[in-house]
C-alpha cells in the first residue's frame, strides 16, 4: 500500500485530487504492492510462454504458476477434461515438472518478463509444503505463495487440507514459518468445506497474509454414450462462469468476517464485470482461469474492461470499491449512468 | 513471416458439404500468411456469450491468397460445437486462434514422399503437399476410411498427386479393406522415403509400424487425438497430453496441441494413449498401501 503510484504520479497527484489511469487500478495483497488486480489463475497459464504469444506477461497484476510440487508428476490419464454448461469439469491429478526444473526453467524465464509472480504451492503432506517454502525462500523473484489447499491430503482419503480448519492451519504454519518475513503467503480454499468462513479463520490465524478464493468444486459428468464416468479420474474439478456464483458468495462471506484480510477472487472470470462483482464482494484482486482457455488475451480485456466499469461508475480507484456490496442499504453507491450500462452491453 | 500465432476476427466465406463434412473457409489474413502444413487453428463456438468454453481444433486444409488470405478447414459434425459451425453463414464472424503447434517438416531434397490420411484427417495432407511438390518432392497419396463418403480428398489426390491409393473397409471405393492393407505394397511400388499420416490413431499406428518396418521415418498429426482430448489449442490446459519418447529415452507426457499435433510416429507410445505408462516421468509409484500415487481422490 505505502508504493502507491509510484512512479505514474501526475502533479494533481499530490493533493489527492486526481489519479492516473496507472493509480486507478494499482492495489496490494499485505505487503506486495501490485500494478493492477488482475491475475492469472494457478494452473490456468501454462508456464506463461504459452501466454506470452499473445501479450506481454508484465500487463498482468501478477502471474501465477501451476502448483509447484516437490517431484515431476505426470498427472492422470486422458480424458481429463469434459466441457459442462458454462464450466469445465477437470481432474488433472497436478502434474507438473516438480521444484528443481520449476526452478530451473520456469521461473527464471518469468522473472525475465517482468512479471511478478506468485508460486503456487502444493504438496502430499503438512512438510512436503513446508519443504518447498524453504526450498523457495532463498529464491529471488517470487512475490508471494499460493498455499493451494485443494491437494489430496493423504492422511485424509478422498479429502483436501482445506476441508478441516486444523489440517488447513497446520499447512499455512508449515508454509509460514519457512518463507521469508515480507513474502506474503496466500492460502487458497475449495468452496465445499461445512463452513469456508471457519477455515479462512484458521488459515488466517495461522499466519495467512491473504486468501485466494475459490479452487474448483467437485463434480462429475456422465458420458451417455459410454455410459461411463466423462472422465478417467471419475469425479474432477468444476471451473468455469457456472461456479461465479458460489465464488462470490465465498468472498463476500469471508471478507465480512475478516474486512483487512486481503482476498484475490477467483471463479468463472471472464469480463470486467464480472472482476467487478468480485471486488464489490470484497476482493482486492482476481485471477482469470478457465477464460484463458477459451481466450488466451483474457488478462488484458478484462483488465480493460474492468477499468472502463470503474469510471463509468465514477469509482476513482480500485480500492474504493473493494467491499462496497457489504456497504447497509440506504447508502447511495455511484450510480452508472444509463448511456454507459447501455455501452457495457454491446 | 512470423511464428507467433494470432487471434483474430474471422469472416465465414463459405461453409459447405463435401460428402460427410464440413468445408468452411474463413478470411483470416494473418494466419494464412504465418501457416505451415500441419499447424491447426482453435476456434470459439456457440458466439459472444456462449456457454461453451472448450475451444474446437481443426487441421488446415488449404491457404489461399485469394479475398487477402483464406484459411479452409475440413470437419465433421460430432457434438453441438461442431454443428453450431456448421451452421454458419457467410458473413458470420468467428474468434480465431491461429497457426498453432508444429509443422510437418519437410526433406531438404527431393524425395519420394507417402502421404497417409484417413477420414477428414486427411484434408490436412493436401497443404503439405503441396509444399513438397514446391520442392520437386514426388507426392503419393494413400486415403482412408469405412466408405467411400468419410474418404476425403481422393479426387483430388488423383489429380495432384503423382499416385494415390484409397481403401475403404466396404469396397465402396478403391480396395476393399484398410489402409494398413494396402501400405506395404504402396511403399514398395513408390519406393517412399519418407511417411506423412493424418487420421484416426490406429491408422497412424499402422503407418508408423509399417514405416519402421520398411525404416522409413514418420511424421504424423495426432490431430484427432487433441480434438478429443484438448481444451484450449494453445497449450495451457495440459488436458491433451499423450506418451512420448524422447532423444533420452525417457517417456514424457507431452502435449499434442503444443508439442504437436505433428511429432514422430516412432516417438509415440500409441499402445499407451489414454494411460500414464508405469515408466513415463512422474507417473505415479508402486500401487501398494500408502504408497504415493493411490490417495489422488481430487486434485486441482
Ligand atoms: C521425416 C523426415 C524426412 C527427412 N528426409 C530428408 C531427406 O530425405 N533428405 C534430407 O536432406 N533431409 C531430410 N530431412 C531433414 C529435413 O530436411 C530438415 O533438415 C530437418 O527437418 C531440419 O529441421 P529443422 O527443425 O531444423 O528445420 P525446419 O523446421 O524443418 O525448417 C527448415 C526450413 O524449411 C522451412 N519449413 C519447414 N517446415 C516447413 C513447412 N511445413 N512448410 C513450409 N516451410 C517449412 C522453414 O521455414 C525453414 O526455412 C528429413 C526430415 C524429416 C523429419
Ligand atoms: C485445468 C485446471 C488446472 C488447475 N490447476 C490448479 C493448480 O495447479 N493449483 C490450484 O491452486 N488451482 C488450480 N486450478 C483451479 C484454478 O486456479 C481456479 O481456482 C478455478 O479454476 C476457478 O477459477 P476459474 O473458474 O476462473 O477457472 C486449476 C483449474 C483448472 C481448470
Ligand atoms: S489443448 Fe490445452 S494443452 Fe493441449
Amino acid at each position: 500500500m505505502s508504493d502507491r503510484g509510484s512512479g505514474e504520479r501526475t502533479a494533481h497527484d499530490r493533493t489527492g485530487h486526481e489519479r492516473t489511469a496507472g493509480d486507478r487500478l494499482r492495489t496490494s495483497i499485505g505487503a506486495l504492492s501490485l500494478p493492477n488486480p488482475v491475475l492469472t489463475a494457478s494452473g490456468c497459464g501454462g508456464t506463461g510462454r504459452e501466454l506470452a504469444q499473445f501479450f506481454e506477461l508484465s500487463r498482468l497484476g501478477a502471474f501465477v504458476t501451476t502448483s509447484v510440487m516437490p517431484q515431476a508428476r505426470a498427472g492422470r490419464p486422458t480424458p481429463r477434461v469434459a466441457e459442462t454448461p458454462s464450466g469445465l469439469l477437470t481432474a488433472m491429478g497436478l502434474p507438473g515438472p516438480g521444484v528443481e526444473t520449476f526452478l530451473e526453467h520456469d521461473l527464471p524465464w518469468l522473472i525475465e518478463q517482468d512479471v511478478r509472480t506468485i508460486v503456487s504451492v502444493a504438496g502430499d503432506g503438512v512438510e512436503e509444503y513446508g519443504d518447498l517454502s524453504r526450498r523457495l525462500r532463498g529464491v529471488p523473484g517470487v512475490a508471494a505463495i499460493e498455499v493451494n489447499l485443494a491437494a489430496p491430503n493423504a492422511g485424509d482419503r478422498g479429502g483436501t487440507f482445506g476441508r478441516h480448519p486444523a489440517a488447513a492451519a497446520a499447512v499455512v504454519r508449515a508454509v509460514r514459518a519457512h518463507a521469508r518475513p515480507g513474502v506474503p503467503v496466500l492460502a487458497k480454499l475449495a468452496p465445499d468445506a461445512t463452513d469456508i468462513v471457519t477455515i479462512a479463520l484458521a488459515c488466517v490465524d495461522a499466519g495467512a497474509d491473504g486468501l485466494t478464493l475459490i479452487n474448483t468444486m467437485d463434480g462429475m459428468a456422465i458420458d451417455p454414450h459410454t455410459l461411463r464416468p466423462a472422465l478417467t479420474g471419475v469425479s474432477g474439478g468444476l471451473s468455469g462462469p457456472a461456479i461465479r456464483p458460489i465464488a462470490v458468495r465465498c468472498v463476500y462471506q469471508v471478507h465480512a468476517a475478516l474486512p483487512r484480510t486481503p482476498i484475490v477472487g477467483v471463479g468463472g472470470i471472464a469480463t470486467g464485470l464480472d472482476a467487478l462483482e468480485f471486488v464489490l464482494a470484497g476482493a482486492s484482486a482476481v485471477a482469470v482461469g478457465t477464460a484463458l482457455f477459451h481466450d488466451p488475451t483474457a488478462g488484458p480485456r478484462i483488465l480493460r474492461e474492468l477499468d472502463e466499469a470503474l469510471a463509468a461508475r465514477g469509482i476513482g480507484s480500485l480500492a474504493d470499491a473493494v467491499g462496497l456490496a457489504h456497504r447497509p442499504a440506504g447508502y447511495v453507491p455511484p450510480q452508472v449512468r444509463p448511456d454507459e450500462l447501455e455501452k457495457e452491453r454491446t | 513471416m512470423s511464428d507467433t500465432p494470432v487471434q483474430t476476427s474471422a469472416t465465414v466465406l463459405t461453409v459447405r458439404q463435401v460428402q460427410d463434412y464440413h468445408a468452411m473457409t474463413l478470411v483470416a489474413p494473418a494466419i494464412a500468411e504465418r501457416f505451415r502444413p500441419g499447424q491447426f487453428i482453435a476456434v470459439a463456438v456457440g458466439g459472444r456469450h456462449t456457454a461453451r468454453l472448450v475451444r474446437r481444433c481443426f487441421g488446415v486444409h488449404e491457404v489461399k491468397s485469394d479475398y487477402g488470405g483464406t484459411v479452409e478447414v475440413v470437419f465433421r459434425d460430432t457434438e453441438p460445437g461442431t454443428s453450431w459451425l456448421a451452421g454458419l453463414k457467410a458473413r458470420d464472424q468467428l474468434d480465431l486462434l491461429g497457426p498453432l503447434g508444429r509443422p510437418f517438416r519437410l526433406p531438404r531434397d527431393p524425395v519420394n514422399c507417402l502421404l497417409v490420411g484417413g477420414g477428414p484427417g486427411g484434408a490436412v495432407l493436401f497443404a503439405l503437399a503441396d509444399s513438397l511438390l514446391r520442392r520437386g518432392c514426388r507426392v503419393h497419396f494413400v486415403l482412408g476410411g469405412p466408405s467411400a463418403r468419410q474418404v476425403f480428398g481422393s479426387r483430388m489426390a488423383q489429380r495432384i498427386g503423382d499416385s494415390a491409393t484409397v481403401a475403404t473397409a466396404d469396397g465402396t471405393l478403391g480396395d476393399r479393406g484398410t489402409v494398413r492393407d494396402v501400405l506395404p505394397r504402396v511403399i514398395d511400388e513408390t519406393a517412399a522415403d519418407v511417411v506423412y499420416g493424418c487420421g484416426p490413431t490406429d491408422l497412424l499406428r499402422s503407418v508408423t509400424q509399417v514405416a519402421g518396418d520398411f525404416g522409413l521415418p514418420s511424421q504424423v498429426s495426432v490431430e484427432e487425438f487433441m480434438q478429443r482430448t484438448g481444451a484450449c489449442g494453445t497449450g495451457v490446459c495440459m488436458t491433451c497430453v499423450l506418451p512420448v519418447h524422447g532423444d533420452d529415452g525417457v517417456t514424457r507426457m507431452v502435449r499434442a496441441c503444443a508439442d504437436g499435433p505433428v511429432l514422430r510416429g516412432d516417438r509415440v507410445r500409441w499402445g499407451d494413449l489414454g494411460t500414464i505408462p508405469f515408466d513415463a516421468l512422474g507417473a505415479p509409484r508402486v500401487l501398494s498401501t500408502g504408497a504415493r500415487g493411490v490417495t489422488e481422490g481430487s486434485d486441482r
